[in-house]
């Protein structure tokens, strides 16, 4: 187990360099800085920029040297002073934009896979033990439609309903009144009360993947022998199915985690940036679409460090629960 | 596929009454086989149908577009969809009913009520402005539209929107850029899928050993992020074609790993079968044994996978367009057409600015599902799934 958990770890460093490449040329790619587009803005507005500033701003910020030594640079902040950079646009350190924002955008990733699972099993297990039943048709096809809705377009149609029929405005994830207030028993309510829109439009899709496949493992262990076996001896049939089926249905379920979180991080990233919550989504688009380096690729950076390590931990989950995985 | 009398002879049989004699299953090529299964899969065959129906749309959407989807009419500024009646006190006239305009003091925003007195009558392939169809065919024609157009005289299937553009010629031609992503996307991958999957499975060893972690690697990172840098990073001022094509690479860079991954469990499970032996102790160049004898045996089978694959990449332009960073405004793609839904006032006003290109999506993903669903089913004709 242990000789397990050290070799994942092991795989995951080369990974993890390999985020930090991407993520360091996404934000290399646009042609010209963020002070090429300071520059325009400036000129557009009639200013004269002199040629001095922008040089001694260009070599503040490193940007003139080589691109590896720029990456360099960047890296060491980060592994030595857990120093993002600045983001341009904000003035600010990006280290104080993004923490809580990264957390929301965790802790809605996480609602929501506890979402997905929490219901996923139980409908799975209901659409293959009464498999062509009403309930079975009917979870097939809402798998099959909800599939095909984007999420983004959902979470608009949940917008649109919410302020047509309930004349509320939806969005954020707290009322205007508890923004900036200390977390309190009211606030927490109120967070919840937010929270469970946004976590069923990001968990829906998902869902429904795996809805199927639960019904689809439970459908094939259903048909083996041992359950013939143990239903002869007289077995009830709840205890027979929990006991043996279900949980050999449920380590193929374990193994999905593996790109139900990157799915779901994307999910959140666009449905946030619809519904305006305060995470990573929204300051996203806006640091990409103002080349506002740093914060982009720190954030990009983040989100798939982020996903993989909890990718790595539902891999050493699948190992605990499964010992075949362990020695393979 | 060569091993066919080896075939149990129940498998593969369709009903006998839409089948031929049984005798004929035994010697039946592959594609015989693996059409005879898929008609038995009746949501694949309607869905087969709904997507050659929105192709042949999209490819003849300046003919089916009523209006010039790029057309503005400030008098029909949001004007609500005008559904089609046939009959006219009881004689059959095709028309769409006319709209009275006001103008509500209160909100200031225009009102539209149905003018029963002022019917537009509508017909089958009116005169039009001249354009070119498919590009290159001069047309004076359009499928429908008013017979007598004028500016009071505007037919909305779908409604407008706040430029007054009809959505429904909107919608037609969005196809022609969304639908069209797909294909160009799944063939980009197709080509990226087939030789780094095939390379990965045909050597082996380290070579797989590397290909296989690259591309654990990029399923690992989630794709909006990434897609979001890469498209940002197209500038704004590039000409549409360019930024299409870029997009379109964009997407289709996480399509090719789930074929590559399919092509290379193939190839490995192929390799020492023993008609793959028998033509290489037959001193078969390895090229040609792939060319020859691998490629057509998993050939089903990759159309079904890419069939899967073109909802995603539709999915990916649409959010990507959707967010203002995928294609830009004057070309009209599905996700282009619901950035205009972004502003949920705008939507409580209009909702078909919001539902008209969403149910387009959602017919073209869940009818691509589908197809591919029965298409993956059919790939292996000796094996019931269900």
């Amino acid at each position: 187990m242990i000789l397990f958990i050290l070799k994942r770890l092991l795989f995951v460093i080369p990974t993890l360099f390999a985020v930090s490449i991407v993520a360091f040329a996404i934000i290399q790619l646009p042609p010209g800085d963020y002070l090429t587009t300071l520059m325009a803005d400036w000129a557009s507005q009639g200013g004269a920029v002199e040629a001095g500033t922008v040089a001694a701003m260009r070599e503040r910020y490193g940007l003139d040297q080589p691109i590896y030594v720029q990456y360099y640079k960047w890296m060491a902040g980060i592994l030595t002073r857990g120093d993002f950079g600045i983001s341009f646009e904000l003035g600010q350190p990006v280290t104080n934009l993004i923490w809580n924002r990264l957390g929301f955008s965790f802790l809605l990733a996480f609602l929501t896979l506890c979402f997905v699972w929490a219901l996923a099993i139980p409908i799975g297990i209901l659409s293959a033990v009464r498999q062509y039943s009403i309930t079975d048709y009917s979870a097939t096809f809402m798998a099959f439609f909800f599939l095909a809705v984007p999420d983004f377009v959902l979470a608009l149609v949940a917008m649109y309903v919410w302020s047509t029929y309930f004349g509320q405005s939806v969005g954020g994830l707290f009322s205007a009144q508890y923004i900036d207030a200390p977390w309190s028993w009211g606030k927490f309510l109120d967070f919840v009360n937010h929270v469970w829109l946004p976590v069923f439009v990001i968990g829906i899709g998902s869902l429904a993947a795996l809805v199927r496949i639960m019904r689809a493992n439970l459908l094939d262990e259903l048909s083996k022998p041992y359950v013939t076996t143990a239903r002869a001896k007289g077995m009830s049939e709840f205890e027979l199915l929990i006991r043996y089926p279900v949980r050999l249905a449920l380590n193929p379920l374990i193994s999905t985690l593996g790109w139900i979180l990157p799915a779901v991080i994307s999910g959140e990233i666009i449905v946030s940036v619809v519904m305006s919550l305060p995470t990573t989504g929204p300051l996203l688009l806006r640091a990409l679409l103002a080349q506002d380096m740093y914060l982009a690729g720190t954030l990009i950076l983040l989100i798939s460090v982020l996903t993989v390590i909890g990718t790595l931990i539902s891999d050493i989950l699948l190992a605990i629960a499964d010992p075949r995985i362990r020695y393979q | 596929m060569t091993d066919i009398q080896h075939l149990p002879p129940a498998a593969g049989v369709p009903a006998p009454t839409t089948s031929p004699r049984k005798g004929d299953i035994a010697v039946a090529g592959q594609w015989t086989l693996f059409w005879l299964k898929f008609k038995k899969h009746r949501l694949a065959l309607v869905s087969l149908f709904v997507v050659l129906f929105l192709y042949l749309v999209a490819a003849f959407a300046d003919f089916i577009a009523p209006l010039d989807p790029n057309a503005t009419n400030a008098t029909f500024t949001y004007a609500p969809p005008t559904p089609i009646g046939l009959f006219i006190d009881g004689s059959f006239a095709p028309h769409v009913e006319g709209l009275s305009m006001t103008l509500n003091q209160d909100s200031m925003r225009r009102e539209f009520a149905v003018d029963p007195e002022n019917p537009v009558r509508i017909g089958l392939f009116v005169p039009s402005q001249p354009y070119r169809l498919l590009g290159f065919i001069p047309m004076q024609t359009k499928l429908f539209g008013a017979l007598e157009p004028g500016p009071r005289s505007a037919v909305y299937l779908f409604g407008a929107d706040r430029l007054g553009r009809d959505i429904f010629s909107r919608v037609v031609h969005g196809a022609k850029i969304s639908l069209s992503i797909g294909l160009v996307g799944v063939f980009l991958s197709l080509v990226l899928g087939v030789v780094i999957g095939g390379i990965s499975g045909f050597f082996g060893g380290t070579v797989d050993l590397v290909i296989q972690r690259f591309i654990e690697f990029l399923r690992s990172i989630p794709t909006i992020p990434l897609w979001m840098g890469l498209a940002a990073a197209i500038p704004v001022g590039w000409p549409p074609i360019q930024t299409y094509f870029v997009i379109t690479l964009i997407v289709s860079l996480i399509g090719w790993t789930s074929l590559a991954r399919e092509v290379r469990g193939k190839f490995l499970s192929l390799r020492n079968e023993d008609f793959v032996v028998a033509a290489r102790l037959d001193g078969m160049s390895e090229i040609g044994i792939i060319l020859k004898h691998l490629v057509p045996s998993f050939m089903s089978h990759i159309i079904a996978t890419l069939t899967l694959a073109i909802p995603t990449m539709i999915l990916a332009e649409t959010a990507l367009s959707f967010l203002g960073i995928g294609l830009q405004p004057p070309i009209i793609s599905w996700g282009v057409l619901l950035q205009e839904a972004q502003n949920i006032r705008a939507v409580s006003q209009a909702p078909w600015l919001l539902f008209t290109p969403a149910a387009a999506i959602v017919i073209a993903v869940l009818s691509l599902n589908f197809l591919g669903d029965g298409l993956r089913d059919a790939a292996d004709p000796y094996e019931s799934h269900s």
